[in-house]
């Protein structure tokens, strides 16, 4: 399993599956961030977290530990 | 017209609050929901005051994933508005849709309110209202609530009878969701009111919903949740739910936009590419800081407040209302209470009002432009692991020049546990002033030696660490870490209106929640120190030594005494020092019998070094900076808190704390002097072993969160 915070900068990445219950997931879910439309990891904080990312018209913040919890597919560097 | 109520509810960064203002002007009130820190805002339509307009917090969604959702999704099933105002950002209109798909649920009628109409057609972009509102079947309103555009029409629809009346949405998900919908329909149909079956039928899904429910019911909710995960190759219904929603949004919006956005990158793209730039960030927001420390604490800040403390409350009113005291004979004792207590006090609550309006006039501007959630983004990692969020920043910034307004700076903070961490410890920060008091303590037992004040600071930096380390593995702030996933909203230049108002806003707040607290005890401090037995009957004493002060201090000296001095004199100064920090040099300079000392009290420094020794004195330095603030931080921290039992928490925590270190600091510091090894020894060092293991001790609950289900709960 791929993760968010494994992609790296640049990258366009499509969303498989969110893990976790609960708050994280329903934020995320109502953010845009569903099963099947895609991101893309745009830039990384300057202390290296958290990770901000495109989808749609939204720029998102999110922590790499939450990140985690974001099953992606494909997106590695061509 | 018969009376009438709305509740305006979007997206944050929609433009609500510049709606709000628009639409109620100054028939605003502007107060807390009950318990919590945050903001209640309620108003009338301008012109028409039985139209009530409520204004609920910015939200994402209505499921119950933060306080705020929580607030709004309560009052708007408790207490449903006749008709909701939904606006929505129209340059990102799909993701604004999310919630007003839950707003269809609920059954209450609805006027949706597109946004940015301006900034649309900049880009080229119109949407077909009219199009849209047969779709939805309701009301579709595009306005730019910034450019005041269309608020009439938006004003036209609230006053019309129709807009009262409901046209349940069509909002079929398809037979899958819906059949599953009709089964938690049937399961939580006694314990929710009829109307709101189908919103609560959505919400019962959520895992873990307990709302109203009994154990059979939430069992027979579960099975239905895997159920349909089972016969999905594991695809959860939450997910499902959502993808259906903005399938249903596509579905919605399809055809109603003309045009396309222009190019890849947007203003704000680019903005950011510099702004929050893997190299850039940090030195760009130095700058920041610098620009507004600069601005609000040393230089207009502080030309504005010395005016006030100085000029308008040191001179002009003092000379003015005693002029007229003395004119209406008035008796002596009276002309002090009215000078020296109310004067004075009432001078301590506004004298800080300047300075906290050019800062709060910043803040909003940051707040309001985008780039305060760039400082979230750029500082989360260093202050997360503290329990505070990035844009604790400001607030501890501030703080440093004053705690006044660094702890209602802390507004900015969305995560109320944050928000009340930040509360509780900005004010261990040195301010201002309590720079008199180091100076006069490195004057007096250092040799003037120049590590001192970096040392007050670092102490200041180090009890804002360890106590967020300490506070986080309380009770009170333990649980689950609040999820970090938050939007970058697009630059946007503010409305100067907006910004004006929210900084009246916050500073007339403070005013009137945290005025009386330091007016009253502005009064009864300047009662003790006045009043007191003198040749035995009570009377106004000379001799500070003979006031009620004096045996108030004489009375609570002996808890001092483990950290190295006891004596009534610096038990005065630490309670007169709750006025103002910078009472405490002042406070000693009558004790040592003068009228009147310089600002670091030069003229002392041999008293004070005789009176308290090395130790005692950097003991009492210790305490007096770390612990709880002047009375008119702690009614800044009774405002911000809204809550009598938090409040009380930070102002113990304080003291305690304070104690804690001064005491370890003293006895330690005795033993490794004097050799002399005794039973507050052994205390001392098990208070600093109780802190180390209390601080990494392994905790059971809280392991490391693997990415499987059950992984986060709310």
């Amino acid at each position: 399993m791929k993760s968010l915070d494994q992609v790296s900068t640049g990258s366009t990445v499509e969303i498989v599956k969110i893990h976790g219950e609960g708050s994280l997931r329903r934020r995320i879910l109502a953010l845009g961030v569903i099963p099947g439309s895609s991101l893309q990891v745009v830039k990384v904080a300057p202390l290296g977290d958290p990770i901000e990312v495109k989808l749609n018209q939204s720029n998102l913040v999110i922590r790499r530990s939450e990140a985690r919890f974001i099953e992606v597919a494909g997106g590695d560097h061509e | 017209m018969s009376k009438r109520r709305f509740a305006l509810v979007g997206n944050p960064n929609s433009g609500k609050t510049t709606l709000f203002n628009a639409l109620t002007g100054s028939n605003q009130f502007i107060g807390n929901w009950p318990g919590v820190t945050v903001e209640k805002k309620s108003g009338h339509l301008i012109g028409h005051p039985e139209v009530e307009i409520l204004d609920l917090p910015g939200l994402y969604s209505l499921a119950a994933n933060s306080l705020e959702e929580i607030i709004a999704s309560k009052e708007l099933t408790e207490n449903p508005p006749d008709a909701i105002i939904n606006i929505v950002d129209g340059t990102n209109l799909e993701r604004n849709l999310y919630m007003t798909t839950q707003l269809f649920d609920l059954g209450i009628p609805l006027i949706l309110v597109i946004n940015m109409a301006d900034e649309l057609r900049q880009e080229g972009i119109s949407i077909d209202a009219d199009k849209l509102s047969k779709r939805i079947g309701y009301p579709v309103v595009a306005i730019s609530a910034l450019k005041g555009e269309n608020i009439d029409k938006l004003i036209g629809h609230l006053l019309s009878p129709e807009i009262t009346q409901n046209h349940p949405a069509k909002t079929d998900y398809g037979a899958d969701i819906e059949a599953v919908i009709a089964q938690a329909f049937g399961i939580i149909k006694p314990s929710f009111p009829e109307s709101q079956l189908r919103y609560w039928s959505f919400r019962s899904l959520e895992p873990g919903f307990k709302q109203n429910l009994d154990q059979v019911q939430q069992l027979e909710l579960q099975r239905l949740q895997e159920d349909y995960e089972s016969s999905h190759e594991g695809d959860d219904l939450e997910s499902s739910i959502a993808g259906l929603r903005y399938d249903k949004i596509d579905q919605l919006v399809n055809g109603t936009i003309h045009g396309s956005r222009k190019g890849e990158l947007s203003f704000s793209d680019r903005v950011d590419q510099i702004v929050t730039n893997r190299w850039l960030a940090l030195p760009i927001f130095v700058l920041v800081m610098v620009i507004v420390y600069g601005i609000s604490i040393t230089t207009l800040g502080t030309y504005l407040t010395d005016w006030t403390n100085e000029v308008l409350f040191g001179e002009i009113v003092p000379g003015f209302v005693s002029s007229l005291l003395e004119r209406m004979s008035v008796a002596e004792w009276l002309q002090s209470l009215i000078l020296d207590g109310i004067v004075a006090g009432v001078g301590a609550v506004l004298g800080f009002v300047p300075q906290m309006l050019v800062l709060f006039f910043m803040l909003a501007f940051l707040e309001a432009s985008g780039y305060m959630a760039r400082i979230a983004f750029i500082m989360d990692r260093a202050f997360r692991k503290w329990g505070l969020s990035g844009k604790s920043f400001i607030p501890l910034l501030v703080g440093s020049g004053c705690s006044v307004p660094g702890i209602m700076a802390s507004r900015t903070i969305e995560e109320e546990s944050d928000r009340r961490m930040t509360v509780i410890l900005t004010s261990f920060i040195p301010c201002g002033a309590k720079l008199p008091v180091i100076a006069l303590f490195a004057g007096a037992i250092a040799g003037d030696a120049l590590w001192v004040a970096p040392a007050a600071y670092f102490l200041g930096i180090a009890a804002v660490i360890l106590s967020g380390l300490i506070l986080r593995k309380t009770p009170r702030f333990k649980g689950d870490p609040s999820p970090f996933v938050m939007e970058l909203p697009p630059y946007r230049l503010p409305g100067l209106k907006t910004i004006l108002r929210s900084t009246w806003e916050r500073g007339w707040s403070f005013i009137k929640k945290a005025g009386t607290i330091i007016l009253l005890s502005s009064i009864v401090i300047w009662a003790l120190l006045r009043f007191g037995v003198e040749n035995g009957s009570l009377a106004t004493v000379e001799v500070l030594g003979n006031s009620f002060m004096a045996r108030l201090g004489s009375l609570i000296s002996w808890m001092f005494r483990p950290l190295g001095w006891d004596s009534w004199q610096a038990a005065v100064a630490t309670i007169t020092g709750l006025v103002a920090k910078e009472n405490v040099v002042n406070t000693f300079g009558i004790l040592f019998g003068y009228a009147e000392v310089s600002e670091t009290g030069t003229e002392i420094w041999a008293n004070v070094a005789q009176h308290f020794g090395v130790l005692g004195g950097f003991s009492f330095l210790i305490f007096n900076l770390l612990c709880i603030p002047c009375f008119a931080a702690i009614g800044a921290i009774k405002r911000e808190m809204n809550n009598a039992g938090w409040t009380w928490f930070a102002l113990i925590y304080q003291s305690v704390f304070a104690y804690a270190v001064s005491f370890v600091f003293y006895q330690i510091g005795n033993w490794a002097l004097t050799q002399q090894f005794s039973f507050m020894t052994i205390l001392a060092i098990l208070v600093v072993l109780g802190t180390i293991y209390f601080l990494v001790r392994p905790e059971k609950q809280k392991e490391v969160r693997t990415p499987q289900r059950n992984g986060v709960r709310a």
